[in-house]
């Protein structure tokens, strides 16, 4: 049985209204609107006083509460006098506490309705601001790895150390299933492709040339980005809401030496240390297929794809992993590093470092690419 | 050193966000050995205020002066050196979470100083004892109650024997008696390093207890209206705001 506010509204005088509260007045229960007592009040425009009697009211809350002031509000609009005296003392004393203190117009935040231009207007110097903060950014980072050089740069190497270890070893077995698996994949399609020509023994060439040159850097790369570069978005965010990066500027520390730069380097150290590996096991992924579906053998397939690989392929391959490899870090540290001060601004910069490290990642392969087929390498 | 010598100068201080005015013509001094509060309802600025003291932020409009060094005219190398001479309690600590204790108080000494391994240790020790919290060392900041993070943000900010300690409410959140001692701490240090303090927080029974010179920042005019001694203005003072601010809303 849901518990009902009975509300009834009659009028001694033509000046006067009673509104007449019984019932259970509780929050959830079937309760009358304020808007009837508007409109009865609209309908007699000569009423100037308004009056409760609430001596039917069993109990009532907060549900009591917001439908007085509701009425309260329309009254003082309409200059119709409201007379607390017939509601309950607690009630009233809470109705004037509410009232105490005057809303402050200023404090509401502005919800103005812009423009469809307007918002590409604003959404337009945005993105030149983020493409300069970019930039700036990547500059500042240049400046620490030149003080490092020097030898000026100030970060600790017990910090470099885990990073390293973070990034590296503990990245082994992602690194090792994935590509595993992708040089499996691509020696499936391509065996497909090659039977019908009887060319199996070319699956070789195909996943070891795909794998060192190109997919082995690219499945890292987005491996790391994924685990690596939302990390460190993810940790310097932290620090930000706790103002520990504040603390460090204090101390006239540059968080850019001291936290970018480890990272940073330990990265561009690691990722062609696990291309290689990541290469490895791409061919071997490769090589289950070749031994295991195509009849080829062990050693066959091992001399066609040493003959295929050629050094640049590898060094190609090592070049990209290495540029992936800096293009994580700085992403998730450049995220990190502009965090807000809330626990959701951590995880906007987490998605965010994720997102644009994947983005340079597939733009530099790209530029790569394309600069590899120029120069005819 | 003499007492009166002013240490930090603000003149026709501006702070606000964008086009949002926080606080204007903010004129005041702290003079050297002063423990200055900067007081002031909730939201007024005071933080912000002092942000733009230890060099974060920049003013809106108007100066500071670090003695006669206006601070932020200057070039950042200079900032950064006069920076570098003061130490800061953040409200929470700040502690930098992936160090100890001890690391995180030998950072700044690491940086700045040639001292030896074991003489870091030894100031180490030192500050943490004097914090009240010797043999902490090895602890990490997670794993010690907040009233000893800001101990322990205490010691980090006096590593370098800083000429000047910010601290940001550092009884916000600790119970009467830590925020007591914490209270007596800052008075002990002040007597025996002559440091200049500047505090933010609107702690009544701290600003009565600690400070000997202070700002009000009236959030309603948007500006100062009063400096000086706290306890001289509670006397004196005719402003109701104020009046209101010290004695805890009972009008008298």
């Amino acid at each position: 049985m849901t518990l009902r506010g009975e509300m009834f509204m009659e009028q001694p005088s033509a000046e006067t209204l009673k509104v007449i509260l019984a019932g259970h007045w509780k929050l959830g229960g079937e309760l009358p609107k304020a808007d009837k007592v508007q409109q009865r009040l609209e309908s007699r425009p000569g009423v100037r006083h308004l009056v409760f009697d609430t001596r039917g009211l069993a109990d009532w809350d907060t549900g009591l509460l917001t439908f007085l002031v509701n009425v309260g509000t329309f009254c003082s609009q309409q200059n119709i006098q409201l007379n607390r005296d017939g509601l309950p003392p607690g009630a009233k004393r809470l109705l004037e506490l509410a009232a105490a203190v005057p809303e402050k117009k200023d404090a509401r935040k502005a919800e103005e309705r812009v423009s469809f231009l307007i918002y590409l207007g604003n959404e337009t110097v945005n993105f030149f601001r983020s493409a300069g903060q970019l930039l700036e950014f990547i500059g500042e980072a240049v400046i620490a790895v030149r003080r490092l050089v020097q030898g000026q740069a100030q970060y600790r190497r017990a910090d470099l150390g885990l990073i390293i270890q973070a990034v590296s070893a503990q990245a082994l077995p992602i690194v090792s299933l994935i590509c595993f698996l992708v040089g499996l994949i691509l020696a499936f399609i391509g065996a497909i492709q090659l039977q019908l020509f009887g060319a199996q023994i070319y699956v070789a060439d195909l996943v070891g040339i795909a794998m060192v040159r190109l997919m082995a850097a690219i499945m890292t790369g987005i491996v790391m980005a994924g685990r690596t570069g939302g990390a460190f978005a993810a940790q310097l965010g932290t620090m930000q809401v706790n103002q520990e990066i504040d603390a460090l500027k204090t101390l006239g520390i540059s968080p850019i030496e001291f936290l970018v730069l480890p990272r940073m380097l330990a990265l561009a150290l690691m990722m062609p240390l696990l291309c290689l590996y990541a290469n490895v096991m791409g061919i071997l992924g490769g090589m289950v297929v070749g031994v295991g579906m195509l009849d080829i053998g062990f050693i066959q397939y091992y001399n066609q794809t040493a003959a295929a690989v050629g050094l640049w392929n590898l060094g190609i391959g090592l070049f990209s992993g290495t540029v992936f490899g800096v293009i994580v870090a700085l992403a998730g540290c450049m995220r990190g590093m502009q965090c807000g001060r809330s626990a959701s601004a951590v995880g906007d910069a987490a998605t965010s470092a994720v997102v644009t490290a994947i983005v340079g990642i597939i733009v530099s392969t790209a530029v790569i690419t394309i600069l590899c087929n120029f120069l005819g390498i | 050193m003499t007492e009166t010598a002013a240490h930090i100068t603000v003149r026709d201080l501006t702070m606000a966000y964008g086009d949002f005015v926080l606080m204007r013509d903010l004129t005041f001094t702290i003079n050297r050995g002063d423990i200055f509060i900067i007081m002031g309802g909730s939201g007024c600025g005071k933080s912000t205020l002092m942000t733009i003291l230890m060099g974060l932020k920049a003013p809106a409009k108007g100066k500071v002066f670090y003695g006669e060094v206006d601070f932020w005219g200057a070039d950042p190398q200079t900032r950064n050196r006069i920076i570098r001479r003061s130490g800061v309690m953040y409200q929470s600590g700040a502690l930098w979470s992936s160090m100890t204790l001890a690391e995180n108080i030998a950072l700044p000494l690491e940086t700045y100083t040639n001292l030896s391994p074991a003489q870091i240790r030894e100031v180490v020790k030192l500050k943490l004892a004097l914090v009240g919290m010797a043999g902490f060392e090895e602890f990490y900041p997670a794993e010690i109650s907040g009233g000893m993070q800001k101990r322990a943000g205490i010691a980090r900010a006096m590593a370098l024997d800083p000429e000047i300690l910010f601290f940001d409410e550092p009884s916000a959140g600790l119970d009467p008696v830590s925020a007591r001692r914490l209270d007596d701490l800052i008075l002990e240090l002040r007597e025996s390093l002559g440091t200049t303090m500047v505090v933010v927080t609107h702690e009544l029974a701290s600003i009565f207890a600690i400070g000997n010179n202070s700002v009000f920042l009236d959030v309603s005019q948007r500006t100062m209206t009063a400096t000086g001694n706290p306890n001289q203005l509670l006397a004196e003072t005719r402003d109701p705001n104020l009046r209101l601010f010290l004695t805890r809303g009972e009008q008298s």
